[in-house]
C-alpha cells in the first residue's frame, strides 16, 4: 500500500463517519460508538478486499459480509453508498419510515446487504453457512462485537467452522473495550481473545484495527493459512470523536445538534 | 404403506429427493432419531452434523440458504421451534430463507422420556412467525408428499412437524397432498372433528365410536395449518354449525386457536377444542401418555359426544 493509497483510504473512512453520524444525527437514534470502530474495517474491505458488483449486488460468486454486531449498520450503509450501491443521499432515511436502510441490516430491503442480522450472536452461524458450499469460490468476511462473544452461540458457531476447516471464512473482533452498560472486562472478562479461537482451532492474528496497513498484512498472513481465521482488531469505540471515545453513553444514542456540529468538525479535522 | 412413524417417511423422503435436488441436511447429533441418518449415508459431502447445537444449526442452514442451496435443519420440536426459536425467527425467517424445519418428537407421544422433550408448543411458536408455513401430517403417505412439497413448492421457511411413534395408515397410496388445503376424510352432519398429525388417525376411529351412537362426524385433516385452510373450514362450520379441534399440542395457540380464529371472523359457531390443556406432559409409554391426556378415540369421541348435547 503507497502512501497515495492510503490517504485515499483515510478519506474514505473520513467520509463513512461522517455520513454515518449525518444518518444517526437525522434519526435522532442509532450506535454511533460501534460504527465508528469498524470505519477503516469497512472500508478496508469493501475498497481493497472483497469481490462485490454495486451493479449487481446479487452475483453469485461474489464475497460475502456478515455484520454480525449489526447495530454497527450505519457504517455498513455508509460504506456500500460510497462503493455505489445507492445514492448517498438514501442514507439520510436511516432508520425512517418507508426506508431501506432499516435499524439493523435487512438483507431483503438494501441491495449490497448479505444478511439480516442485529440479534447479537447469530451472525458467525450464518456466515458458517455461507462458507459452507463454496462451489463459487467465494470469500465470507463476519464482523462479531467483543461484547457479542458473550453468546454462546458465536462457541457454537467457532467449533464448528474449526471441524469442517472453513478456510474461505474470516472474522474481525472488533475489540472496542466498550458494550452498552460500560467497559466489557467489567461485565464478562473477554480474556485473550486471540488465544480462545487458537484453542479452538482458528489462525487468530491481533493488529489495530484503525491501521489500513495492519488490516491489510493481517489478511494476508490469514490466507496463508489453510482453516479459519480471526483477526482481533484494537479499536477505540466512539473513534474520531474525542467526547465519544471509551464512552458507553456513545454505544446507542444520537447526538444533540450542538454535539453533531462539534464532531463534525473533529472529523473533518483529523489526519 | 404400511403403518410407519412420519420421521421415518420424512428421512427416506429426503433421500429420494436427493437424489435429483441439491440441498443440505444438517442435525443436531439426533440423525439416528430423526431419521435423516439415511440422508447421511446416501449423501455424506451433504449432510452436516452440527453437534448439540441447535441455535448454530439453524444459523447455518440460514447461510446456506441465502446462498441459494435450500437447507432442511432436523432435530426434536422442542430443540428447533424451542430452543433455536429466535434463531429460526431472525435468521431464517426474516431474511425469508428457504429452510425447511424437519422437527420430529413432536407433542407428547414422544412418550418415556417426558416433559423435557415433550414440545406441546411448536405449532403456536412457528405459526404466529411471519411467512412461517406449518406442515403437521398425519400418516407416512401424507408425510413422504409433504417433505417434497416443502421443499420444492413452499418458498421461504417451513417447519415440519413430525412424531416419533408410528402412525396407522389413514391415507390411500394414490392421495395426493396439496399445501394448504385441508382434506375431508368423512363427511358428516351433525359435528366437524377438526384434527392435525397423529390425531387424525384417532379421529377417524373416534367417528366409528360416534356413529355407533347415532351420531354423525365430518372429520377433517388440517396438515398445513398455516397457511390455513380458511374456506373449508368456513364450509364446515356452517353446514354442521359445531367443530371439536383435535391436536398433540397445547389447547393454547396450536391448531384449536388457528380454527378460532377463522370461525370467530368468517362463521361463529360452538368450537371445542382437544388436546393438551395447558399442561407440562409425562413420562410413560407414548399410548398410556396420550390417554392420559385424553387423547385416544375414545377420549375424543367422549369429548365431541358431549359438544354435540
Amino acid at each position: 500500500m503507497n502512501t497515495e493509497q492510503l490517504n485515499i483510504l483515510k478519506e474514505k473512512a473520513k467520509k463513512n463517519r461522517l455520513l454515518a453520524l449525518e444518518g444517526i444525527f437525522l434519526a435522532k437514534s442509532g450506535h454511533p460508538g460501534g460504527s465508528f470502530s469498524i470505519a477503516e474495517l469497512v472500508t478496508y474491505l469493501y475498497n481493497c478486499e472483497m469481490k462485490v458488483s454495486p451493479a449487481d449486488p446479487q452475483m453469485q460468486n461474489r464475497d460475502r459480509l456478515v455484520l454480525s454486531k449489526g447495530h454497527a449498520a450505519p457504517a455498513l450503509y455508509a460504506a456500500l453508498a460510497q462503493k455505489g450501491f445507492f445514492p448517498e443521499e438514501e442514507l439520510k432515511s436511516l432508520r425512517k419510515i418507508g426506508s431501506f436502510l432499516q435499524g439493523h441490516p435487512d438483507s431483503k430491503k438494501t441491495p449490497g446487504i448479505d444478511m439480516s442480522t442485529g440479534s447479537l450472536g447469530q451472525g458467525l452461524s450464518t456466515a458458517c453457512g455461507m462458507a459452507f458450499d463454496n462451489q463459487d469460490n467465494f470469500n465470507v468476511y463476519c464482523i462479531v462485537g467483543d461484547g457479542e462473544l458473550q453468546e454462546g452461540q458465536i462457541w457454537e458457531a467457532v467449533m464448528l467452522a474449526n471441524h469442517f476447516n472453513l478456510s474461505n471464512l474470516y472474522v474481525f473482533v472488533d475489540y472496542n473495550k466498550v458494550q452498552l452498560s460500560g467497559p466489557v472486562d467489567e461485565i464478562s472478562l473477554p480474556g485473550d481473545i486471540a488465544k480462545k479461537f487458537e484453542t479452538f482451532g482458528w489462525f487468530a492474528t491481533e493488529i489495530d484495527g484503525h491501521n489500513f496497513e495492519e488490516i491489510e498484512a493481517a489478511l494476508t498472513a490469514c490466507k496463508a493459512e489453510n482453516r479459519p481465521s480471526v483477526i482481533v482488531c484494537n479499536t477505540v469505540k466512539g473513534k474520531g470523536v474525542s467526547f465519544m471515545e471509551g464512552n458507553p453513553k456513545w454505544h446507542g444514542n444520537a447526538p444533540n445538534a450542538e454535539q453533531y456540529e462539534a464532531a463534525v468538525k473533529e472529523i473533518l479535522a483529523a489526519e | 404403506m404400511a403403518d410407519i412413524a412420519t420421521r421415518e417417511a420424512y428421512g427416506k423422503a429426503l433421500v429420494e429427493l436427493g437424489k435429483e435436488h441439491k440441498f443440505y441436511v444438517l442435525s443436531a447429533d439426533l440423525a439416528d432419531s430423526v431419521k435423516v441418518d439415511y440422508f447421511k449415508k446416501a449423501f455424506p459431502e451433504r449432510y452436516i452434523e452440527c453437534g448439540i447445537a441447535e441455535a448454530n444449526m439453524m444459523g447455518v442452514a440460514a447461510g446456506i440458504a441465502s446462498t441459494g442451496v435450500p437447507a432442511v435443519a432436523s432435530s426434536y420440536a422442542m430443540f428447533t421451534a424451542g430452543r433455536a426459536y429466535e434463531q429460526i425467527r431472525n435468521s431464517i425467517a426474516y431474511p425469508n430463507l428457504h429452510v425447511v424445519i424437519g422437527a420430529s418428537h413432536s407433542g407428547v407421544s414422544v412418550g418415556e422420556d417426558g416433559a423435557t422433550h415433550q414440545c406441546c408448543e411448536d405449532i403456536a411458536l412457528m405459526r404466529v412467525i411471519p411467512g412461517m408455513t406449518v406442515i403437521s401430517p398425519c400418516d407416512a403417505i401424507e408425510a413422504t408428499q409433504a417433505t417434497k412439497a416443502a421443499l420444492l413448492e413452499a418458498k421461504g421457511p417451513v417447519y415440519l412437524r413430525l412424531s416419533r411413534p408410528t402412525s396407522p395408515a389413514v391415507n390411500r397410496e394414490d392421495y395426493k397432498f396439496e399445501l394448504g388445503k385441508g382434506v375431508v376424510l368423512a363427511d358428516g352432519k351433525d359435528v366437524t372433528i377438526v384434527a392435525t398429525g397423529l390425531m387424525v388417525a384417532k379421529a377417524m376411529q373416534a367417528r366409528e365410536i360416534l356413529l355407533a351412537k347415532g351420531i354423525d362426524a365430518a372429520v377433517i385433516n388440517i396438515h398445513t395449518i398455516k397457511p390455513i385452510d380458511s374456506e373449508l373450514l368456513t364450509t364446515y362450520a356452517k353446514k354442521t354449525g359445531n367443530i371439536v379441534t383435535v391436536e398433540e399440542h397445547s389447547t393454547i395457540g396450536g391448531l384449536g386457536s388457528a380454527v378460532a380464529e377463522v370461525l370467530c371472523e368468517n362463521a361463529p359457531c360452538k368450537l371445542t377444542r382437544v388436546g393438551v390443556d395447558d399442561k407440562f406432559g409425562v413420562s410413560g409409554p407414548s399410548n398410556d401418555v396420550l390417554a392420559y391426556f385424553g387423547l385416544t378415540a375414545e377420549g375424543i369421541a367422549e369429548k365431541v359426544e358431549k359438544a354435540v348435547k
